[in-house]
């Protein structure tokens, strides 16, 4: 291998060898090169954020018809890192009154449980921090350290629109956990049905480097399979970050900032920039778990996986960000009914449907052949569409046996000058 | 290697803890935190018996998940009632709910 | 002493400390946050026990779930929570006293089995618990009774607590 197709291991086997000539001993070199890729993975994140800040407002601008920044470096390159300077040359208040210890830990968990999910991303072939074979399962076990991160930043900071915060945050995170949950399990379900074909290497249906080697041709990633959880996942994803149209946490016009109100300073920025780096994260799971993550053409060589895992990444961040700049805050009663009478029956139904669905192909023909796939794909596929049908049908039914609303006044013009008084109905003086 | 006993004594001290914290403490909302430390102390004594005992057999996984599942429904009740309590009488003083009906 | 027994030392000394933490807490959110770091640790002992999947569960469950839920309710019932005043009712070295002899009771007998010398037996690397698990829970010779009983429980638990905490005008 050599340096320009698979710089990582290329650097990892240089640096042990040196080690090793060194004379240094096997068990601290195997605890070095680990620092050093928990190192790499976690400062790619962190330094990745700060061009991805630029990038959704520089977007963010375009959509709404402005410029964006555009005076510091070349096209505002450099402005995410003027702010940088500026918030951490800040004074770092704490709210009097307010409990520290957990005011200054919540910052620092909210980062803590986005870096923790890169841990199981496959970046490439063989650029993995640790393939688990729960992998799913613990992407929903780290997400959940951030809802307690938001929950006590907002109890702690002693102020009542960040306990509004705080509370609002309960009621959409852990609602909106659930049908993401659902919909993570189609993936493992249609991966764990592919463990024993020969020659793919999945192992568990729920390591995410099992799941992209299991959509290893574009007639079996998991979109065309299960198109209607690839869309639940990405709503109840961008629920999950808090972003647009479901702001509610951090609602400006309405609870001022929500749970970060009393943060200033670096441990704002913190807060910030775990925001973002989730919103890109989101992003990255979509796309590994139902787009086939870094496979593309030429993906043998690490650094072309590399790349398409990139692309494929940044365009649904593309779509993550456009969603945010177009769509109104969503009121919280519909936020919730969304929720639970919509999402979560939508995403059983299609758990179920998928099982039975699988089921029968898989019995029927041999889904280690092309065209044994396809046929599962084309079957997924239609049931999904039928799911689609029906759903839409039930909603139109609805939606017509809905009582129109009476109005209760009429529009009025706003200022119109008044009548001038007629002589004949004016007092006879 | 840990011997057994290990993690037997720390399972034991958990419970006593979660056991002191049950008697002891007045708020209702504390009692079952308690309660929670005592399910996870039977959990470890589980788990560890199912590593030391025969690893081929699950047994002792799914009885942990079931204590899981038992302790999810205890604390989603127990909650509801301490919610609905405080609504009625203004109190999460579990000594001071002792009438049998109001 | 190997670094294996170290690790295990550390864990539960943090365990314990939180636990203890958990029941002396006045300031019930702090004792919630405890109980979180108490839950967390119970995670980290299920690792060392090579149980990663029930690890990953009881972060999910606990911390996801029921540690949340705690700090929810202690939100709302704050007004009478001032955390003033003793937080332990009138019979608290009684409480002490029986868990202390309950705890010693406990050591003494296992001080006095030869069973908790054990060490454990090498697992084989070929065994698959997550899978071997999923099959027994839904093995009709195996445990789909208690699961199914389980999901029941759920399902009741569900409803039940919707019912209670109903607010009736």
């Amino acid at each position: 291998m050599g340096f320009f197709s698979d710089p990582i291991s290329f650097l990892a086997d240089w640096l042990t060898a040196l080690m090793t000539n060194a004379g240094w001993p096997e068990g601290l070199i195997n605890v070095i090169i680990t620092f050093l890729g928990v190192f790499v993975v976690a400062n790619f994140g962190m330094l990745f954020v700060i061009f991805l800040i630029w990038l959704e407002r520089k977007l963010a601008a375009r959509m709404q018809d402005r410029l964006g920044p555009n005076r510091v470096g070349p096209y505002g390159l450099m402005q995410t890192i003027a702010d940088i300077v500026k918030l951490f040359t800040k004074e770092d208040t704490t709210p009097e009154g307010a409990d520290k210890v957990v005011f200054n830990l919540a910052p620092i968990m909210a980062v803590l449980s986005v870096l923790l999910i890169w841990a199981v991303i496959p970046f490439a072939e063989g650029w993995i921090g640790t393939d688990l074979n729960v992998g799913v399962l613990y992407i929903v076990a780290v997400g959940s350290i951030g809802i307690v991160a938001t929950l006590i930043a907002g109890w702690s900071s002693n102020n009542k629109f960040a306990l509004l915060g705080a509370f609002r945050t309960v009621a959409q995170l852990v609602s909106y956990e659930v049908p993401m949950v659902l919909s993570l399990l189609i993936p493992v379900l249609l991966a764990g049905n592919m463990t024993n074909i020969p020659g793919l290497g999945v192992e568990s249906g729920m390591g995410l480097g099992s799941i992209v080697r299991a959509q290893h041709n574009w007639y079996s990633i998991f979109f065309l399979m299960a198109p209607l959880a690839a869309l639940i996942f990405f709503i109840s994803s961008i629920a999950e970050v808090g972003r647009t149209p479901f702001d509610l946490l951090e609602a400006e016009s309405e609870i001022v900032a929500g749970f970060h109100i009393e943060y200033s300073g670096a441990k704002f920025a913190m807060i910030f920039a775990a925001e973002f780096l989730h919103a890109f994260t989101i992003s990255v799971l979509t796309m590994t778990i139902f787009f086939g993550g870094w496979q593309g053409p030429g993906d043998s060589i690490p650094l072309v996986g590399w790349a398409w895992f990139m692309v494929k990444s940044l365009i649904v961040y593309f779509l993550v960000a456009w969603v945010r700049t177009t769509l109104p805050r969503i009121r919280i009663d519909h936020m919730l009914n969304y929720n639970w009478k919509f999402l979560t029956p939508l995403a059983l139904v299609l758990l179920i449907s998928t099982a039975l669905v699988d089921r029968i192909v898989v019995d029927a023909v041999d889904i280690s052949m092309t065209q044994g796939q396809i046929v599962r794909t084309l079957s997924h596929l239609a049931a999904n569409l039928l799911i689609a049908w029906a759903t839409i049908a039930i909603l139109r039914r609805r939606q017509a046996a809905r009582p129109t609303r009476q109005p209760v006044a009429s529009p009025r013009p706003v200022a119109r000058p008044p009548e001038p008084e007629t002589t004949a109905d004016a007092p006879a003086a | 290697m840990i011997p057994l006993s290990w993690y037997l004594i720390l399972a034991a001290a958990l419970f006593c803890l979660g056991l002191y914290g049950m008697l002891a403490r007045k708020n209702a909302v504390a009692i079952l935190m308690s309660v929670e430390l005592m399910l996870n102390a039977v959990n470890i004594n589980l788990v560890a018996f199912w590593r030391y005992g025969d690893p081929n057999q699950v047994v002792a996984q799914v009885f942990a998940i079931i204590v899981f599942a038992v302790s999810a429904a205890e604390v989603a009740v127990g909650l509801a009632l301490v919610i609905s309590l405080y609504r009625n009488r203004r109190t999460v003083i579990a000594e001071n709910v002792d009438l049998l009906r109001w | 002493m190997t670094a294996l027994q170290i690790i295990f030392l550390i864990v539960s000394a943090l365990l314990l400390v939180s636990a203890f933490m958990v029941v002396t807490v006045p300031n019930l959110v702090r004792a919630a946050l405890w109980l979180i770091a108490a839950l967390f640790m119970t995670g980290v002992v299920f690792v060392l026990l090579d149980a990663g999947f029930l690890a990953v569960v009881q972060v999910v469950v606990y911390i996801g779930a029921i540690a949340i839920l705690f700090i929810f309710a202690v939100m709302l019932t704050r007004r009478v929570m001032t955390d003033s005043g003793p937080q332990t009712n009138a019979n608290w070295w009684l409480a002490g006293l029986f868990s202390l002899a309950l705890f010693g009771g406990i050591s003494w007998i296992l001080l006095g089995w030869d069973g908790a010398n054990a060490s454990a037996p090498a697992i084989d690397p070929g065994l698959d618990t997550v899978t071997r698990l999923g099959t027994e829970l839904v093995n009709p010779d195996a445990f789909i009774l208690p699961f199914e009983v389980a999901s029941v429980l759920l399902l009741a638990a569900l409803i039940g607590a919707v019912v209670v905490a109903w607010e009736r005008d």
